[in-house]
């Protein structure tokens, strides 16, 4: 077993691997490097019940009552790893210290990309990422709006709906013609472009931003198309860059992410583990490599390397079904599977108990690939043993009938 | 050990019943459901991985009360 672990990345996946070492009976020495300064949090509340209100940031905190002394895991906050040298087995740290490890796991994570012009002035243009973002975003929301979200992606589209929540008038800018349709499939995007529309958000399509100009009150959006809108605030969501710079000349292999093997280890280099939005995973059901930024998917991966760390000979618990979920509007909007593997997308509506539920089935030859469920998280359940068990999608459907008091008629 | 939850925090998502369903279920809202609180020695490292991978931190176990409930 290691001596001593060090884990770079001080939000969930690092703490997850934290924990899940210490009660997997690990007891040798914890290192935590975090670049930010803030005692671990967790993020999704950041675009939901942090901006509203209904969740302090205590209420957020990843270590849990005992701190770092309870977790047994020394806490460098403050201190960003600059550099990795895998022969000595060293990590650098800014400023010039040196620490060694007998295990490294990276949870790094991923930052938000930018847009050329004036993003991250934390006045009026945002990016939601860091708690410092939710903090300063949620106080330029309480000041009214407008806000524009550049990018319809779940993180805008949550922001969106928090803004509404308050009062804000709200427009969301995409790029593409379907909103959502590249994480969703074009029908069920419109399924939830209409949910943001009926709940008073005026969605823009083909609406390509071209640079944002800060003002005195606030920021002007250009689009490449001529248009431009005038916003108090405007927070960009388009996808993210993984943080990997640190380990750009330590010879570990990087692809939109660190390559790692099915138990989350580099291959070419011992001891050396990443996982969470940064780690790029091969799958052997499939033979591809896969980054995904689902929060369940870094608390799972953190169980896997801690594993690792303790028996590293035992074979890698198989990855399981690709999970997110996303609030919006007071509906929970539950993802199983890989939308983008279907050929074909069906969209039905289950009664239960005399509520309409909207379940999207995407399949694939027949195959149940992914399953979005909208307000209903006992259909996901279903749709996720089903997803493990390679059932069939009619069986998926069958299963969430018997759950249901029947289909309901279309409206 | 013993398995409590605070329904007031649930959120369904569900990760629980995902990684234990002999412990953990979904009623009709979306709330947890734990179908069994005792937690035998050799299901422990499942129902602790359950209370991990919660997101919002409803569930949890603990020692159970006294010998008799053993
Ligand atoms: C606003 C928001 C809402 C979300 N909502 C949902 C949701 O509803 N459902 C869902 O499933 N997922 C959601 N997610 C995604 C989920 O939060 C991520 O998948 C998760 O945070 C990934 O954790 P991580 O530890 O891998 O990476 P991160 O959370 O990105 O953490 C990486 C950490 O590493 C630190 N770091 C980076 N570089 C260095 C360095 N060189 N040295 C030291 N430290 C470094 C960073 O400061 C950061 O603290 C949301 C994310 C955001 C931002
Ligand atoms: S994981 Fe937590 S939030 Fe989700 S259903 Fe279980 S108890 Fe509720």
């Amino acid at each position: 077993m290691s001596e001593r672990v060090v884990i770079v990345g001080s939000s969930v996946a690092g703490v997850r691997t934290a924990q899940d070492l210490r009660s997997g009976g690990f007891d040798g020495e914890i290192v935590m490097l975090g670049e930010e300064r803030e005692l671990p949090y967790d993020k999704p509340p950041l675009s939901k019940q942090v901006l509203v209100g209904s969740m302090t940031e205590d209420e957020i905190g990843l270590l849990g009552a005992g701190g770092w002394d309870g977790l047994g895991v020394e806490g460098r906050l403050g201190q960003r790893a600059t550099a990795l040298d895998i022969d000595e087995r060293l990590v650098q740290v800014e400023g010039g210290d040196e620490v060694e490890y007998d295990a490294l796991v990276i949870a790094t994570g991923v930052r938000p990309r930018t847009l050329p012009g004036a993003l991250g002035d934390h006045e009026s243009v945002f990016a939601v990422r860091e708690l410092r973002d939710g903090r300063e975003l949620s106080r330029a929301l309480a000041g009214g709006g407008p806000l524009m979200v550049v990018g319809a992606g779940f993180i805008g589209a949550e922001v969106a709906s928090s803004a509404r929540s308050l009062g804000v008038d709200v427009t969301m800018a995409e790029a593409l013609q379907a909103p959502f349709a590249r994480a969703l499939g074009a029908e069920v995007g419109q399924h939830l472009t209409e949910l943001h529309r009926s709940q008073g958000v005026d969605v823009l399509t083909e609406a390509s931003v071209a640079a944002i100009e800060t003002t005195r009150d606030g920021a002007v959006v250009r689009f490449a198309d001529g248009r431009s809108r005038e916003a108090a605030t405007v927070v960009v969501g388009i996808g993210t860059t993984p943080n990997t710079e640190w380990l750009a000349s330590s010879g570990i292999p990087l692809e939109d992410g660190v390559l790692v093997d099915e138990g989350c280890a580099v291959q070419a280099a011992e001891g050396v583990y990443a996982v969470g939005d940064v780690a790029r995973r091969w799958d052997p059901a499939t033979d591809v490599y896969r980054r995904v930024e689902h929060w369940t998917n870094a608390v799972e991966q953190a169980h896997v390397v801690a594993q690792q760390i303790i028996h590293p000979l035992a074979p890698a618990e198989a990855a399981k079904a690709p999970y997110f979920w996303s609030d919006q509007f007071g509906t929970k909007i539950q993802m199983v599977g890989r939308p983008h593997d279907a050929d074909r997308v069906e969209l039905h509506t289950f009664d239960v108990r005399g509520s309409a539920k909207t379940v999207a089935l995407y399949s694939r030859g027949g195959g149940f690939v992914a399953g979005v469920t909208f307000g209903w998280p006992r259909g996901v359940a279903a749709c996720r043993s089903a997803w493990a068990a390679g059932q069939p999608v009619e069986d998926v459907q069958r299963a969430l009938l018997a759950l249901s008091s029947g289909m309901a008629p279309v409206a | 050990m013993r398995i409590h939850a605070d329904i007031g925090k649930c959120q369904g998502y569900g990760n629980c019943v995902a990684i234990d369903a002999k412990h953990f279920d979904l009623d009709d809202d979306g709330m947890v459901v734990v179908l069994d609180d005792a937690v035998a020695p050799d299901e422990l490292d499942t129902t602790e991985e359950a209370v991990r991978s919660c997101p919002v931190s409803a569930i949890w176990t603990q020692a159970a009360g006294g010998p008799a409930d053993e």
